[in-house]
């Protein structure tokens, strides 16, 4: 979908775009596992938010629930030896990728079984096993490194490519703009996937740049770039895998702007009513009826592949797997003071 | 042999590993078809290809990135950043991602990368073209800096970057890429990292520099040894994780130790160096440790940087003052 002069109209008018997803011509078997992972992301981020309101979790939680369909749209193109890079909010690039709610638990515990051994945290994630290179706490740092990964691969004589997620904030950093002139140049087989939630941690992006569609940076760098409800994960899926072939074909980057929105506060459980310049209780009720869970169960259920019963069933399923996992992260141990010297170097060399 | 000058011998050092290494990758602004600000990587574009002496445009921060991008995947990125100055447009790609990967990620990856930069004065050139600001990498645990002197330590030294696991900031003294030709020996030569280098013996003072101002310091000590003062000369190389072995070794010998560098004075390396030596070799020392540095300033203009730069006559004096307390 393409946008006018650079202005995302209904996309970013949260009471548009309320109904069913379209399922036409859709796998039920693959939608239903869509829905499963966007509900197993949910579920689990509502659970970190109710264990840091209690006290549970020690640090900052930086939440995506709402913005599930991007990642989850995404990642059914990606491979394990593609090149995924996050940032500060990326629980459900790790999770869409298959990743383990246990390492990801422990993680935010600060446990050695977590997926940073329990040196990092929730803005800290590694999976390599699982393409998931990582995520850092810093805003925009991990673009050129995807960018070089997915050079890595083209000179490597791979079809692998580079994936990152930021955001509209992101997209303000100097770094962006240089990652995507070089990807380019360079013909670089990069996803750069904007997830446009249109706030940077507390502001509205009509108070930091002159238009809402980031894809005009897309443009500008002649870069192949698609506009999104990042709320419809068909239309996600869509749009990314035909980014993503061209990429895997040698035809260099692709951008896809995803437009969607955080249902939680830039950090932790609350709603950042107020907090946020322009964060309304009337927008958040709004963006919960643009919710892309609810979205894609309407769309199933209106074509008879999927019922209440059968999303209630699932719901139990995952929130079984939740509790385990929580209970196992709880029993894990803390990493020794001996790791905190040793990984600095590769051998190290004490002066 | 051949004689080579600085600029010479990193172009041998890196024209031996493209060879002898495929994986190892060029990359910078003006490296390739032009050959380099300093001429460093001239024909390498014509023997190697552009894929792999890549051009880049003018993102010192895009390119250290995708350096850090490559690296994490197998590849050994040696990037050209043209002026040390330029390098603080990167410096949150080298001191949030370069120097923590290895750490952040508890050890699965490396990040094998080379980012090359001419530093320091005495060049004639404007603002943000003679920094000698090394103390801020050797703040920042995870990074290596290596300082080559001659010809020949550059290729050894260079070398032995490119083929560590850790990324290494290597800063090649501007002043001196022409200044001195020396025999550098073909084919593969490595220096070890981390090994300071002792040029001579001596039992009176011990003098601790690196770079470019090895010469001038090579000169002090020529007219104090027709004074009768042995120096014991020691080139650091290494600055970062350096040597302490064979700096305390040596004064534990001397007593007394003078550290010379260009850099600003004020939490410099030499004041790193002068804090070790009181707390490790506090009963050696019969003089306070002193230093010759630059000033607390932004590196002066082309006409005046001499009275910055600290010269012989200087280092002669203070070396005195230590050796006459």
């Amino acid at each position: 979908m393409g946008v006018d002069n650079f202005d995302l109209g209904a996309l970013a008018d949260p009471t548009k775009s309320h109904d069913s997803i379209k399922i036409d011509g859709e796998d039920p078997v693959f939608l239903k596992s869509q829905f499963r992972q966007m509900l197993t992301i949910r579920l689990v981020e509502e659970h970190l938010a109710a264990m840091r309101k209690e006290g549970v979790i020690g640090g900052p939680v930086h939440l995506g629930a709402g913005q599930e369909a991007v990642a989850v749209g995404v990642s059914t193109s990606l491979r394990n030896t593609d090149r995924i890079f996050g940032a500060h909010r990326s629980h459900s690039h790790v999770l869409a990728m298959g990743g383990s709610i246990h390492g990801l638990f422990a993680e935010v515990l600060g446990r050695e079984t977590g997926l940073s051994r329990g040196m990092g945290g929730s803005m800290h994630l590694w999976d390599q096993p699982r393409g998931f290179y990582g995520s850092v706490p810093i805003v925009a740092g991990t673009v050129a490194l995807a960018t070089g990964a997915g050079l890595a691969a083209k000179m490597s004589g791979t079809d692998d490519i580079g994936v990152v997620y930021f955001g509209d904030g992101a997209i303000e950093e100097g770094v962006v703009h240089e990652s995507l002139n070089l990807a380019r140049m360079l013909q670089v087989p990069v996803l750069f996937v904007i997830e446009n939630n249109l706030f940077s941690s507390h502001m509205h992006i009509s108070l930091r740049q002159p238009h809402d569609a980031t894809s005009r940076f897309a443009a500008a760098h002649d870069i192949r770039f698609d506009t999104v409800d990042g709320n419809n994960v068909v239309a996600v899926k869509n749009a990314a895998q035909r980014l993503i072939n061209h990429s895997r074909s040698g035809e260099g980057p692709g951008f896809l702007e995803a437009v969607t929105y955080r249902l939680y506060g830039h950090v932790d459980w609350r709603e950042d009513i107020d907090v946020g310049v322009r964060r309304s209780t009337e927008d958040l009720a709004n963006w919960r009826k643009r919710d892309p869970i609810k979205r894609l169960f309407q769309g199933m259920e209106e074509a008879g592949i999927f019922s209440l019963d059968e999303q209630n069933l699932c719901e139990a399923e995952i929130r079984k797997d939740i509790d385990e996992a929580w209970a196992q992260a709880l029993r894990d141990p803390y990493p020794s003071p001996d790791t905190l010297l040793d990984r600095v170097y590769t051998k190290q060399v004490m002066g | 042999m051949n004689k080579s000058n600085l600029v010479q011998a990193v172009n041998e050092a890196l024209h031996f590993e493209l060879e002898k290494n495929p994986d190892m990758i060029l990359l910078g602004e003006d490296i390739g078809r032009d050959g380099g600000v300093f001429r460093a990587t001239d024909g390498l574009i014509d023997i190697f290809g552009e894929n792999r002496v890549v051009d880049t445009p003018l993102s010192e921060s895009g390119i250290v990135g995708v350096a850090i991008g490559m690296a994490a995947y197998g590849l050994i990125p040696v990037v050209e950043i043209q002026f040390m100055g330029f390098l603080y447009g990167a410096m949150e790609q080298l001191l949030s991602h370069a120097a923590r990967l290895r750490n952040r990620t508890r050890g699965r990856y490396t990040c094998p990368i080379v980012v090359r930069a001419p530093y320091g004065g005495g060049i004639h050139a404007p603002e943000l073209h003679s920094e000698s600001t090394e103390a801020l990498f050797v703040h920042t645990p995870g990074l290596k800096v290596v300082v080559p002197s001659t010809p020949a330590e550059a290729k050894g030294l260079l070398l032995s970057s490119i083929r560590d696991p850790d990324p290494v900031l290597f800063l090649e003294p501007a002043k001196i890429y022409r200044a001195i030709k020396e025999e550098v020996p073909e084919g593969e030569y490595l220096i070890p990292l981390g090994q300071a280098r002792i040029l001579t013996e001596g039992k009176d003072v011990t003098l601790i520099t690196w770079g470019a101002m090895l010469h001038p310091v090579l000169k002090a000590a020529d007219r104090l040894a027709a004074e009768g003062v042995e120096a014991e000369i020691i080139d650091l190389r290494t600055l970062s994780p350096f040597d302490s072995e064979t700096l305390l070794q040596s004064v534990s010998k001397t007593g007394r130790a003078v550290i010379i560098h260009e850099a600003p004075r004020s939490c410099g390396l030499g004041a790193e160096i002068s804090a070790l030596l009181c707390e490790e070799a506090l009963y050696s020392l019969e003089a306070p440790v002193l230093r010759v540095t630059g000033f607390d300033i932004p590196f002066p203009l082309p006409k005046t940087e001499k009275y910055y730069l600290p010269d012989v006559d200087q280092i002669v004096e203070t070396i005195e003052a230590a050796v006459g307390y």
